[in-house]
């Protein structure tokens, strides 16, 4: 295989590693969103402390990999449900910028308070997963980007299985469609609002951990929450299949510019800010995304 | 208790200055404003400059989100236009100030005439998300630009000067910088009781109500994005004078943050609640920056835990204000006020 096609193929890969985490991250936004139209901007906050509970866990006690994960877990669900019930439900049905701006202080708090309880150092986990690279035909992978990506993968697939075979997924997906017809057969929505929460909070615990394994874990690992936002309205606010579909388009996006123009531009990365421009034109040609609900609005 | 405030002209009604309390407290506010500089120290005026720079650029957003409705997480960046127009002008071109900053303010305007041209199609979260991706853009576009901006090594600029006489230290330039800001904030009061004024608080309330009783939608948003950048740029262009240079780094998400802190603390659409919650937001971090400095004594290393803990009182007091005071300052104001005004027969 000549060289130039080797080195589209690494981009491309690497582009859907990327996208990968890009839809997990932005599935913690579709799920609040879906069940309360609330954007939660501190997604990336709660991402960074998902990591920084398992890696308490792994080097406070030396709990396992997996068991440290599902502490974290736990504890983002706890989290997540203590945020809805004492700082979104009094804004319930509130102005939007009352809410975007309620959830940009919990983003602020977060970040402070992890920054008082584990300082701004960059940590990193112990050896989770074997050294040696992963080869895909001509093409290598290093080991700590496809483990996490088989991570992300994973929970992609249980958060969307989830959502469509059981009783409280059917449930969540009721209220997101019609709250009233929903709250009319029993459903109790202030329970899909709190579990909405928490599993949000639980998808962005793993989505940290992964990131935190691939780049290392620190109070700023929360900005690539910000990055997110073109993904998730790429992909359509309320769509979980879009959140893959953006992520791997902005992911490949992201590195075929990181890869063929960067180089030409000296110093200047064009890496970082394509995703916005995709976020511009989208916005100017199709809002609510490619697979997101068409809201029908006459003026 | 006051009484006899009633009104037997239009012109009387309209007053931006309605009662002779209130004309008397402004008559005594702008003798202060004068006499400060000449008696306050270099920390205290430093602070008024920064506080001055900040309530302009405040009002703006308040225009547009308290005003208009229309979120903007964006406002620090169309600050940042102002400022490297102000700067290149001054810099490059050698023009004096009286026509840098302006031009910073124009430019500033036709870029938030281009951003919020989108604001007819999208709104509400669409429209947070847009203006940050703006913020995201700019702020590229002035580390990476380098020829034009400097990169992120910024660009220099000397003192403002007129007719010879250089406004190069704080005391100089706070005439220029108040000046400017009190008479924008004028503006704004005029502002809001004019048509236009009315035509923002119209499509705030009820965007298809303020169509159909003939407001322009169109032409009001982008009238709205465009005077909110105007004062962000004015404020941009003060900025460059009062601190002489200008980078990438001073026009960052977190000032479009902490404009938004400003106003929603200080009260979302009201002028005076602007004042107040700039004067607030910036010295609730100076007063923390001096507490941590006492308890060293007790605690050495209390200095550390100054930054995250300056995150995470911002973050309370945007939650609490939210979720127990959403009209902010101003209205406790209000309340109080209203308090000694009834009293003895207030409840």
């Amino acid at each position: 295989m000549s060289e130039g096609l080797v080195h589209l193929l690494q981009l491309l890969v690497s582009g859907v590693v990327t996208g990968g985490i890009y839809a997990l991250v932005a599935m913690g936004f579709v799920v609040v969103y879906k069940a309360t139209r609330v954007i939660n901007f501190a997604t990336g906050e709660f991402m960074m402390l998902g990591a920084f509970f398992a890696w308490t866990a792994m080097s406070a006690v030396q709990a396992p990999f997996v068991v440290a994960l599902l502490v974290a877990v736990a504890a983002s669900a706890l989290l997540g449900m203590a945020t809805e019930r004492l700082v979104l439900r009094p804004l319930l049905g509130q102005r939007t910028i009352s809410v975007i701006m309620v959830t940009i202080g919990l983003a602020a708090i977060f970040k402070g308070l992890a920054q008082i309880a584990w300082s701004g150092d960059y940590r990193s986990y112990p050896a989770i997963f074997p050294r040696a690279p992963i080869e895909l035909g001509p093409i290598l992978l290093p080991s700590r980007q496809f483990y996490p990506f088989l991570i992300a993968v994973g929970a992609i697939a249980l958060v969307g299985l989830g959502f469509r075979f059981t009783r409280t997924g059917v449930a969540m997906r009721a209220t997101a469609d019609d709250q009233m017809a929903a709250f009319g057969m029993g459903i109790d929505i202030r329970r899909i609002f709190s579990l909405s929460w928490s599993l949000a909070a639980m998808t962005a615990a793993v989505a940290g951990i992964v990131v935190g394994i691939i780049g290392g874990i620190s109070p700023q690992l929360g900005a690539i929450g910000l990055r997110t936002f073109p993904v998730v309205i790429l992909g359509g606010l309320d769509s979980i299949g879009g959140a893959l579909v953006g992520g791997v388009i902005i992911g490949v996006l992201e590195n075929l510019a990181g890869g063929y123009v960067d180089p030409l531009l000296d110093g200047a990365s064009l890496k970082e800010v394509v995703p916005f421009v995709v976020l511009v034109f989208t916005l100017m040609v199709r809002p609510y995304g490619l697979f997101g609900t068409r809201e029908v609005e006459r003026l | 208790m006051i009484i006899g405030n009633h009104k037997e002209s239009y012109a009387s009604d309209e007053a931006i200055f309605r009662t002779p309390a209130t004309r008397a407290w402004m008559g005594i506010a702008a003798v202060a404003a004068l006499v400060f500089p000449f008696v306050a120290g270099d920390y205290l005026l430093y602070l008024a400059n920064l506080m001055a720079v900040l309530a302009l650029g405040a009002l703006g957003l308040n225009i547009l989100i308290g005003f208009t409705g229309q979120i903007s997480l964006g406002h620090a960046a169309f600050m940042g236009v102002g400022a490297y127009a102000t700067a290149i002008l001054a810099s490059r071109f050698g023009l004096p100030f009286w026509i840098s900053i302006p031009a910073g303010g124009a430019l500033a305007t036709g870029a938030g005439m281009v951003v919020g041209a989108p604001s007819l199609r999208i709104k509400g979260l669409y429209l947070a998300i847009a203006t940050l991706s703006a913020q995201v853009i700019f702020e590229w576009i002035f580390t990476n630009w380098t020829s034009v901006t400097g990169g992120i090594r910024g660009l220099n600029v000397a003192p403002a000067s007129i007719a010879g006489f250089r406004l190069d230290t704080d005391e100089r330039i706070y005439f220029l910088i108040v000046g400017v800001t009190v008479v924008h904030f004028l503006l704004a009061t005029n502002l809001r009781r004019s048509r236009w004024g009315r035509a923002f608080v119209a499509v705030r309330d009820r965007d298809v109500a303020a169509e159909i009783v003939g407001v322009n939608l169109f032409r009001t948003k982008i009238l709205a994005f465009m005077v909110s950048s105007y004062y962000a740029g004015i404020a941009g262009g003060l900025w460059v004078y009062f601190t002489k240079v200008v980078t990438p780094e001073t026009f960052p998400l977190s000032l479009s943050i902490q404009f938004l802190a400003i106003v929603i603390v200080g009260g979302l659409g009201s002028i005076k609640g602007t004042v107040y919650g700039t004067v607030f937001m910036t010295l609730v971090p100076e007063l923390l920056k001096a507490g941590t400095g006492l308890a060293r004594v007790v605690w050495p290393t209390a200095q550390s835990y100054l930054f995250p803990l300056r995150d995470v009182v911002f973050g309370l007091l945007i939650v609490v204000f939210l979720i127990f005071e959403p009209h902010g300052l101003a209205e406790v104001w209000n309340r109080v006020k209203r308090f000694f005004s009834l009293w003895p027969f207030e409840k």
